[in-house]
């Protein structure tokens, strides 16, 4: 990583302007130029230090459900509901944590009836129960990791 | 933005720009134009409809999320506390203002398996690092944290990128 990475890093992660030409206003603020901030943004997507570059939509506000949902499963037990956990379209991500609830995974659904039934449908197939969180506040974040 | 906006639902156009762009933006000089090009619309239009949807919040913001482990940034700690109810969301906003800080939720307890209901991600170098940040939200939270755990993660099993507004 070089300066102008770290640079990019760190201000895109607060906002990206809409207007005409947004990567020169960017390279403005940077002290680089347009064309270096598009190749460079690009190389930092490509080598994965960013994981996504563009519009954050709010899955909630568009009439979507989302939630997060944790399992208690047995180690011997772990692969097995993992495959049927990943099966399920309505799984976007899936953690293993170290703690009895020991697997963790988010719901993206476009309605709050169809989580209770990939959930229903996990605890059914499984054969252990599901304990559902849905937020039910979301605090305001800074988002700032500063490389 | 007149205050029938605010109560107007997505429109098909508003769907075919979120479909366009939730993968992300075109990295290109005119990244909007490219949008409206794709979609034959006006690029003065998508541009008015994207700053429609960050003024609503159905955008959160546009910009780059960084991929925290590829970074050096290896633990993952989601750390997890028992807060009075009455003083949650005021704890809640407080903790999300912490820099090091990247998602804060009150989420619903299950007792008694699962008593905590304030959800704080925290993403560190190390475990000792992410232990020095979660004594920082310790202090923060004072005597009106009852009971606290951090739960790392140690596999992703599943990551696919949401798809919304199809």
């Amino acid at each position: 990583m070089d300066d102008l990475d770290r640079a990019l890093i760190n201000t895109l992660q607060g906002g990206f302007p809409i207007c005409e030409r947004p990567y020169a206003e960017v390279a403005a603020r940077v002290g680089s130029d347009e064309a270096t901030v598009i190749a460079h943004v690009d190389s930092l997507l490509a080598r994965g230090l960013l994981s996504r570059f563009g519009p954050m939509y709010h899955a909630a506000q568009m009439g979507g459900a989302l939630s997060l949902a944790a399992m208690e499963i047995p180690p011997a037990d772990f692969e097995r509901v993992t495959e049927i956990v990943n099966r399920q379209p309505e799984v976007a991500h899936n953690y293993a944590r170290d703690h009895r609830l020991s697997m963790w995974f988010v719901l993206a659904t476009e309605t709050a009836a169809a989580q209770q039934d990939a959930i229903a449908r996990i605890e059914r197939e499984s054969g252990y129960p599901v304990y559902n969180m849905p937020k039910i506040r979301e605090y305001f974040v800074e988002l700032k990791l500063h490389v | 933005m007149n205050a029938r906006d605010d109560f107007r639902p997505l429109d098909d156009t508003d769907r075919r720009i979120i479909q366009a762009t939730q993968a992300g933006l075109p990295l290109a000089p005119r990244p909007y134009h490219a949008v409206a090009e794709q979609l034959g619309v006006a690029a003065d239009e998508v541009m008015r409809r994207m700053q429609r949807m960050l003024d609503l919040g159905i955008i959160r913001r546009i910009g780059a999320v960084p991929n925290h482990y590829a970074l050096g940034y290896r633990a993952n700690g989601m750390t997890v506390w028992d807060v009075a109810d009455a003083r949650i969301d005021e704890l809640g906003e407080r903790i999300g203002q912490l820099d090091f800080v990247t998602h804060c939720y009150q989420r619903p307890r299950h007792l008694p398996d699962w008593p905590y209901n304030l959800f704080a991600m925290v993403h560190g170098r190390t475990r000792e690092e992410v232990e020095a940040k979660a004594a920082l939200i310790a202090d923060a939270l004072g005597t009106a944290s009852r009971a606290r755990d951090i739960l790392y993660s140690t596999r992703i099993l599943k990551k696919t990128g949401l798809r919304i507004g199809a």
